[in-house]
């Protein structure tokens, strides 16, 4: 058991994290590219309308309406859903650090990154006041 | 002009904001919404969401070079990303409340401070090492490599560092973009910890910090794909392009160059908050 937590140093830590970030943003932008082109596709020839501001409809709000919208290959919630996973690559890294901290026996620091955690949920779910 | 004209045209835009934000290392963010709403008329509501996912890309994507070389503390960093997330969600939540008009003005404020901050020379603090009990209880001391070897240092000043943090999430969740400058502010000035070490650790901060806020703006409709869609596509290529010219540039008179094209933006951005035409 103490070889293992041994084997667990800042620096190798890191490099895991690190590769972690690059995976999540390639294959989010690879997703939003996909979704991209279907959306260009599709819509391409229309006029944008960025102008006056209307908010987004309810299904491109929600992770749950994102991932259903998407699953029908929408181009624009596909686009979403590889922003839902751009948004979550951040998150990904804080969890991953909670059992980075506990396997270094830190626990000072596994409370620190479970208030992180739950800050960043608190947002994802709503952020209502 | 239709659909596919105009994502070209922002996606363009992107590429060229992500590069020079990388180069003078204000981030594309800063620089991408004036952009948008100055030169594309787009809703500055619109700028922001779609800039914040472009800042978490490329936070994310420089963090795999940036642990690489050994600078970064993730227990400093992770410390103060309490602060900056509440100030991030509580920013977030501020932006949805106040016009547009009072968004553009500070957001041309804080362009002008970011301009004349990053065209001052970046210097190397030399400092004692004096450990500070809270800092020490809280493990933010540690080494960074140099060219003479590993050097030592020791945080110092945790509470007003903690505070600047809380005032860059706020920012950050306000405007859309990762407030790099004043997180190295409060790292380097504050707490008087090393600069490579400050603003490596800063930009691995900045992507959980927009992720606290995007969560919010995503929940309240201000993140359109058919936009968000080109300028992170843009940033990104155009940010990791320009880190690798970085490295062989002489960046400082681009830097006053820059300054200079970023302070016109910021007073055009003020000027539209005041007059109300944005």
């Amino acid at each position: 058991m103490a070889k293992q937590t041994l084997h667990w140093t800042d620096q190798y830590v890191e490099d895991l994290i690190g590769n972690l970030l690059r995976v999540g943003v390639t294959v989010a932008a690879g997703v939003v590219l996909f979704g991209g082109s279907i959306y260009l596709v599709r819509h391409g020839l229309a006029a944008p309308h960025y102008r006056v501001f209307v908010g987004e409809p309810a299904d491109l709000r929600s992770v749950s309406g994102i991932v259903r919208d998407a699953l029908a290959l929408r181009g624009r919630s596909l686009i979403q859903l590889g922003l839902l996973l751009l948004i979550a690559t951040p998150v990904a890294r804080v969890a991953f650090s909670v059992a980075a901290f506990a396997m270094q026996r830190d626990r000072l620091y596994v409370v620190v990154a479970l208030i992180v955690l739950a800050v960043l949920m608190y947002s994802l779910t709503g952020g209502r006041a | 002009m239709n659909i596919i004209e105009f994502t070209l045209l922002v996606w363009v835009s992107s590429l060229l904001a992500g590069f020079v934000g990388s180069l003078t290392g204000l981030g594309g963010g800063i620089i991408i919404t004036p952009l948008l709403t100055l030169a594309l008329g787009v809703d500055i509501r619109y700028a922001i969401g779609a800039t914040l996912v472009s800042v978490i890309a490329t936070s994310s994507g420089a963090a795999a070079a940036y642990v690489r070389e050994g600078f970064s503390n993730i227990r400093i960093g992770m410390f103060l990303e309490i602060a900056t997330t509440l100030g991030a969600v509580t920013g977030a939540l501020f932006a949805t409340k106040i016009s547009t008009g009072t968004i553009s003005m500070i957001f041309g404020l804080v362009l002008l401070y970011s301009a004349y901050a990053s065209s001052r020379p970046r210097h190397e603090r030399v400092g004692d090492c004096q450990p500070d009990p809270l800092a020490s209880r809280l493990k933010m001391n540690g080494s960074y490599p140099t060219p003479d070897g590993p050097k030592a240092y020791c945080a110092k000043a945790v509470p007003s560092g903690f505070s600047l943090m809380f005032g860059a999430g706020i920012l950050s969740g306000l405007l859309g973009i990762g407030s790099g400058a004043v997180k190295v502010i409060a790292m380097d000035q504050a707490m008087g910890i090393p600069f490579k070490v400050s603003t490596t650790t800063s930009n691995f901060m900045i992507g959980v910090t927009a992720a606290a806020s995007a969560g919010v703006y995503l929940g309240r409709g201000y993140i359109d794909p058919g936009l968000a869609m080109p300028v992170m596509l843009g940033v990104v290529v155009g940010s990791l392009v320009g880190a690798r010219v970085l490295t062989r540039a002489k960046t400082r008179w681009l830097r006053l160059l820059f300054g200079l094209a970023i302070g016109i933006m910021a007073i055009e951005m003020i000027y539209h908050g005041l007059t109300g035409r944005l």
